[in-house]
């Protein structure tokens, strides 16, 4: 589904991304993990066609980032680390919009809320304004509205951030919904949800991918107990 | 169709904005009943209703920007402009669906201003029409100045520059409150580079029905607002690049 090549992402002295070479397939949920700059972001941004890579490539369903970026964004959906909705519009406007956007005919958009509505449980909120609610139902809505376009590929920037446990657990909830129908790629900080979440995960540090694998195969390669010392293990090898 | 979507979004987002509709909409009407007020006690020129109403039509036009650039800056803070990168919106669809729904909004403000300069004795006229449709290059001068802004600076900024210094600049550099000539010099030089004097110059001919007069100021606020609008669309392109 996503095949990355040599992706390089250099910000005058300061190299973000460094040479990534990754596959991603079908259907998986991909987790990044890094320490704060590793350069996760970056990658979705440069994954997402938002960002034009120094050199290197990626393809997304066969199409190239740099050079059919509006093919590319047929096929994705971004939810990004803010939650990034409407604020003075209701939720339901907010995901009418987003309809719109994607060019859905009336009838499509009716039925497309009604549908997004009972897989994330939005009735309770759906003519609530989208800046009112709290960040659970922020990032839950914010998730929705990268749905409307049915993609292939869906990318989840730091997708718990700042939520309560309860807030958390139930976003998991949804992804797990997600997952097979969808590749899902998402950054986070946090080892649980990678662990709890993702088929394989990815360690970044300072730009550079350290270690791909499932959660068992990067515990097993580190003879580690858990997934937190394996990372904290690959990362400070890395330095040494 | 895209664009007409986001176009009715950007609409929805700032009328609900309860200080975009005090600021905008009260604001002018506070000072033209202000005015009117003062006039009727001390009559000033200036301040007569067929003098004052095109000032302050212009005046409120300054709020346009105001709209536009704190918008975008929150659309772009709030990473929801780059949410909508990643969809099928093309550059025309961003910066025409910010930019339609503000006219609308100007010169409904400038009808409110009209319809209650009438009640306080502004004589109804054909004139009036030519007035408000006159208007619209200027509005299009501020609300391309709202893009370039919203491109440039974050909401603190927008409000600081466009809220402060472009309302005040937009007020004294236009001859509403005090006759430019009374200043001269230097002063009176800078306001007769700016467009916002010949704006209202421009409408004050218009309200007269003297064409003649109007047509040099015209010319003059065409010109700000085409390279006004050259300029926002690069800069709003360059940081959509940039992102």
């Amino acid at each position: 589904m996503i095949e990355i090549t040599g992706l390089v992402k250099r910000y005058k002295d300061v190299t973000a991304v460094d040479g990534l070479d990754l596959r991603i397939r079908p259907g998986e949920v991909f987790s990044l993990l890094g320490i704060n700059g590793a350069g996760k972001t970056t990658t979705i941004k440069m994954l997402s066609c938002l960002t034009v890579p120094t050199a290197g490539d990626a393809l997304i369903g066969g199409h190239s980032v740099t050079k059919e970026p509006e093919q590319v964004k047929r096929l994705i959906g971004v939810s990004p680390q803010e939650t990034a909705v409407a604020p003075n519009l209701s939720v339901k406007e907010g995901l009418e919009l987003m309809c719109g956007i994607h060019g859905l005919s009336k009838e499509r958009t009716k039925g497309k809320i009604t549908e997004l509505s009972e897989r994330f449980a939005l009735d309770p909120v759906l003519t609530r304004k989208a800046g009112k609610l709290s960040g659970g139902w922020q990032r839950r809505v914010s998730i929705a509205m990268a749905l409307i376009g049915e993609p292939r590929v869906l990318f989840l920037d730091e997708p718990t951030l700042g939520l309560d446990v309860i807030a958390r657990h139930d976003l998991w909830d949804v992804i797990r919904s997600l997952k097979g129908k969808i590749t899902i790629i998402l950054t986070t900080h946090y080892m649980e949800e990678a662990e709890a979440l993702s088929d394989r995960i990815g360690i970044m540090k300072s730009g550079r991918l350290l270690a791909v694998g499932t959660a068992e195969e990067l515990k097993h390669t580190t003879g580690t107990a858990d997934l937190e010392t394996a990372f904290v293990t690959i990362v400070k090898e890395d330095a040494v | 169709m895209r664009m007409m979507t986001f176009a009715k979004r950007c609409a929805k987002e700032i009328l609900r904005d309860p200080l975009s509709l005090v600021f905008g909409l009260g604001f002018p009407l506070v000072l033209l009943l202000l005015l009117s007020a003062i006039q009727a006690s001390i009559p000033v020129d200036l301040f007569r209703i067929h003098s004052l109403t095109p000032g302050i039509t212009i005046f409120g036009l300054s709020f346009m920007t105001l709209f536009s650039a704190t918008l975008i800056a929150k659309d772009r803070e709030s990473a929801f402009l780059q949410r909508l990168y990643t969809t099928p919106l093309s550059a025309l669809d961003f910066i025409l669906g910010y930019m339609l729904p503000i006219l609308p909004i100007a010169l409904g403000q400038t009808l409110i201003c009209y319809l209650v300069a009438i009640c306080l004795g502004l004589t109804v006229s054909i004139h009036m029409v030519y007035a408000i449709i006159g208007l619209i290059p200027m509005a299009v001068f501020h609300i391309a100045l709202g893009l370039l802004c919203g491109s440039l600076l974050n909401v603190k900024q927008v409000g600081g520059i466009c809220g402060a210094l472009l309302t005040n600049l937009s007020a004294w550099l236009s001859g509403v409150w005090f006759d430019l000539e009374l200043v001269g010099g230097v002063f009176q030089k800078i306001a007769g580079l700016l467009p916002f004097v010949h704006a209202v110059e421009m409408e004050k001919a218009l309200l007269a029905g003297d064409l003649g007069a109007a047509a040099p100021h015209l010319l003059s606020v065409l010109a700000y607002s085409v390279v006004a609008t050259l300029v926002a669309v690069s800069c709003f392109l360059g940081q959509m690049k940039k992102q």
